[in-house]
């Protein structure tokens, strides 16, 4: 069956709801999700939403835009973090008036609090920046948009799986996506295609981010042969549930928790004297991974403890419950008198498609590719650089997610409706006839299980060329192996064998572009920490990464930075 | 080594639900829906059921679990230490799509019935709307919902009635009719004054025994009862 929308989005969490929104009314927009509405993964965001709106505290944009581009160890876009902390005061202003239950102060104002890396006077003290509706943040935020969305009477096509994207004359005019309920294949004629499809966390063994999350937007761009920015710089989120990598937010932190290694010290004081343990996230996950590898973890095991002890019960019931109810569940320990086994859990990708601040996909040239828009985290703006604060992310979903969606409106004016090109699902069908008759091969369990564990044992926190060597060439011989990937299920109802293999075959390619540009930036930034090149190296690398790959193989570009107010200076808090 | 017998229905090709045992080899601290996993990606791969987040946010893997509705995800092996055998099966009421698979349509419509958004007469202010720590925290239990349907499918009424807009949409309609923001509290109350709104609840406290999120669903209903009472609609109440 053939549809057609002016504008198709994939993706219904933030950045998909808030562009379609923006969109409703004005133009014929749908948005495709593959999981169900509102199991997208902006809803596991935990802490809150940073905007120096000064209900708590004397604070200012430039300050937010400062802290934004020392968090991102000054490979952030400048151009694009000032635009992210001027509009964070708008966004959150409209999210309240939408309805988002927000936290309050005594005088009914939106209460905020304190997280990594968000400071007053340009670093000098922790600054309560946080918007927060408890530890649900995330959650709150996607119902409320996404019940505007029905609102709004937006067309949503649930547990549909996007295959390919389109183009016409270089011009994006639609997608092929697998509907799970029948089995078929759709193409989807549109005149704009926007990729909001989330991170690719999934790469890892241990990760905070849920199954859906594998990246198959940058992989469906990759694909194309369009390049992909800054793919190695990866966060891990220092507070992961020991051994499952749930998330205990930054908030705990926030509201005064404490970090202690195996000999009962707070180690941050250590490492970031002034702020201690609200560092960025990538200078505390180097700081356990450091404690643990010098044998100071509890009982010199691999996880060192967060403790709530002392913030007693009603804040812990107040701001912090979701993440009290997950340690009783998963651990039976009660946060308000056991300190929390913790380690660092994959969490968010900086990297992704290339986009202006329009949210307009660019190409290896620069030059914005006509029809098609990404936002959210498979997208790199570049605004979070080489580290994301904790509170940017859902703020970049809804400052740029509506950025796009008011310039994909300016488009449609230029964009004429293009004719399709000939049989347009004709390689999504190969592709899954392949593995559906595809008898005698692996499935993609072992071999994904096999990607994820060199990927955590040679490219998460800490790197070297011999590691990232070996996960450059053990990635390539799974992908090998993977061309005979085979799945039990034949049927067409519901088929998530098929899914679990399609997706392995979206992940393969990113593992190897984040592998091979960690191999390729020979300095240490941000969330890249290389140990035979621990210094960052602005001569050489203060500019972004663009991979790209073809039959010749991968190859490596380059883009420069955009730096406006702030000039590179050492990293220290 | 935990043995599961699991619901099996494909509406294509199956005449009549069937049942399917597994032995799965996991340990006491894993959950419930890590051993699904290991089911569909080692044994089965055509079992269909759904999941995300895998720590009872996301809402996408509600199921019975030994006929009590829960997330897979939420529950432990240990929680079933002594259980000779752990019988899933989808949440009841709803249509069976795949195996442990269900028709949510059917449920967001009842919740969509609630106009689960803000509706406000005037125009906000620059800055926030003002509302009070206190006002804030009437709807602090209900805003904890993630929509997974347990406690609608787990409703004993819903079997009597299917008209009955259940538990799930009745928090939602409560979440706003309590919000200080909302102008809409006469219309919300009229339409929960309805025969299928909160009327049909019997006080089973099913609801609110299953709630994955501990959310007081049953004393919201009765709270939305006294509420409507209080008002005095004269012609609709008995």
């Amino acid at each position: 069956m053939v549809f057609q929308h002016d504008v198709l989005i994939v993706g219904a969490g933030l950045a998909g709801l808030r562009a379609a929104t923006e969109v409703a009314g004005k133009a014929d927009v749908a948005l495709l999700s593959k999981v169900y509405p509102t199991r997208s993964h902006s809803g596991a965001a935990q802490g809150g939403i940073a905007a120096a709106i000064e209900n708590e505290e004397p604070d200012s944009w430039e300050w937010h835009m400062y802290d934004t581009v020392k968090g991102g160890d000054y490979l952030t876009d400048q151009d694009a973090a000032e635009i992210l902390a001027k509009d964070a005061i708008r966004a959150v202003y409209e999210l309240e008036h939408m309805g988002v239950p927000f936290n309050r102060t005594s005088e009914g104002k939106i209460a905020q609090r304190c997280f990594g890396g968000h400071t007053s006077n340009f670093g000098k003290a922790p600054v309560k920046r946080i918007c927060y509706a408890a530890d649900r943040s995330g959650r709150v935020i996607m119902d409320t948009l996404y019940f505007d969305a029905v609102k709004k009477g937006i067309k949503i096509y649930p547990e549909f799986h996007v295959l390919d994207l389109i183009f016409r004359d270089g011009q994006a005019v639609g997608l092929v996506a697998y509907e799970l309920a029948t089995g078929e294949v759709h193409f989807f004629h549109s005149r704009v295609v926007m990729l909001a499809t989330g991170g690719y966390g999934k790469v890892y063994k241990v990760t905070s981010n849920a199954f859906a999350s594998t990246g198959d937007g940058p992989a469906l761009v990759y694909r194309r042969g369009l390049p992909l920015e800054d793919m190695e710089f990866v966060q891990f989120h220092p507070t992961g549930i020991h051994g499952l990598g749930v998330l205990i937010t930054e908030a705990a932190r926030g509201e005064g928790g404490i970090l202690r290694n195996g000999e009962g010290e707070r180690f941050m004081e250590r490492y970031a004297p002034t702020i201690k343990d609200l560092a960025p996230r990538d200078m505390v996950s180097r700081a356990i991974y450091t404690e643990i590898g010098e044998g100071r973890g509890i009982n010199g095991q691999d996880y060192v403890h967060l403790d709530l002890t002392h913030l007693g019960e009603k804040k812990l019931a107040e701001r912090l419950s979701d993440i009290s109810s997950f340690v009783k569940i998963y651990l039976g320990l009660d946060p308000a008198k056991d300190p929390i086994p913790v380690h660092p859990t994959c969490h968010y990708m900086m990297g992704g498609i290339p986009v202006n601040t329009d949210g307009n996909v660019t190409d290896e040239n620069n030059r914005p590719v006509p029809g098609l828009y990404a936002a959210g985290e498979c997208s790199c703006i570049s605004l979070h650089g080489a580290n994301r604060l904790g509170c940017n992310s859902l703020l970049d979903l809804v400052v740029f997610g509506r950025r796009a969606g008011k310039h994909i409106l300016e488009s449609l004016d230029r964009l004429d409706w293009l004719g399709a090109p000939e049989a347009p699902e004709r390689a999504a069908l190969e592709r899954i006839r392949r593995l559906r008759e595809n008898r005698k091969g692996e499935k993609a369990g072992s071999i994904r299980r096999e990607l994820q564990q060199v990927m955590m044992d040679d490219c998460s926190v800490f790197r070297d060329e011999q590691g990232l060597q070996r996960v450059v060439q053990t990635v390539r011989e799974l992908e090998q192996r993977a061309r005979t990937l085979a799945i039990d299920n034949s049927g067409s109802r519901f088929n998530t064998d098929l899914i679990d293999g399609l997706e392995l075959l979206n992940m393969l390619p990113l593992a190897e572009a984040i592998a091979v540009c960690a191999l390729h930036r020979t300095e240490s930034r941000g969330a890249h920490s290389r140990q035979d090149y621990p210094q960052r190296d602005d001569e050489h690398w203060l500019k972004h990464t663009l991979v790209r790959r073809s039959d010749q193989g991968v190859s490596i570009g380059e883009k420069p930075v955009s730096i406006t107010r702030f000039q590179p200076k050492p990293r220290t808090y | 080594m935990p043995r599961f017998r699991i619901f099996r229905f494909d509406p294509e090709a199956d005449k009549a639900p069937w049942y399917r045992t597994y032995t799965v080899d996991a340990g006491p601290g894993e959950r419930i829906l890590d051993c699904l996993n290991k089911i569909k990606w080692e044994q089965d791969g055509t079992l269909g059921y759904r999941m995300s987040c895998a720590h009872g946010v996301c809402g996408s893997d509600g199921m019975r679990i030994n006929g009590v509705c829960a997330l897979a995800c939420q529950k432990l092996v240990k929680d079933y230490a002594g259980v000779e055998e752990i019988r899933l099966e989808p949440l009841p009421f709803f249509q069976v799509r795949k195996d442990l698979i269900v028709d949510m349509d059917d449920f967001l419509d009842r919740v969509r019935s609630m106009r689960p958004y803000l509706v406000r007469e005037e125009s906000p202010p620059e800055k926030e709307s003002l509302q009070s720590p206190e006002d804030h925290a009437k709807v602090e239990d209900a805003i904890r919902c993630i929509l997974c349907a347990c406690c609608t499918s787990a409703c004993p009424v819903m079997w009597e009635n299917p008209d009955y807009v259940g538990p799930a949409a009745l928090v939602w309609a409560y979440r706003y009719l309590y919000d200080s923001r909302d102008s809409a509290f006469r219309s919300r109350l009229e339409k929960l004054n309805e025969p299928n709104s909160v009327w049909p609840c019997a006080n089973y406290f099913e609801c609110t025994r299953v709630c994955p999120k501990n959310i007081p669903i049953t004393k919201s209903i009765n709270f939305m009862k006294r509420e409507i009472k209080k008002f005095e609609f004269p012609q609709k109440i008995e």
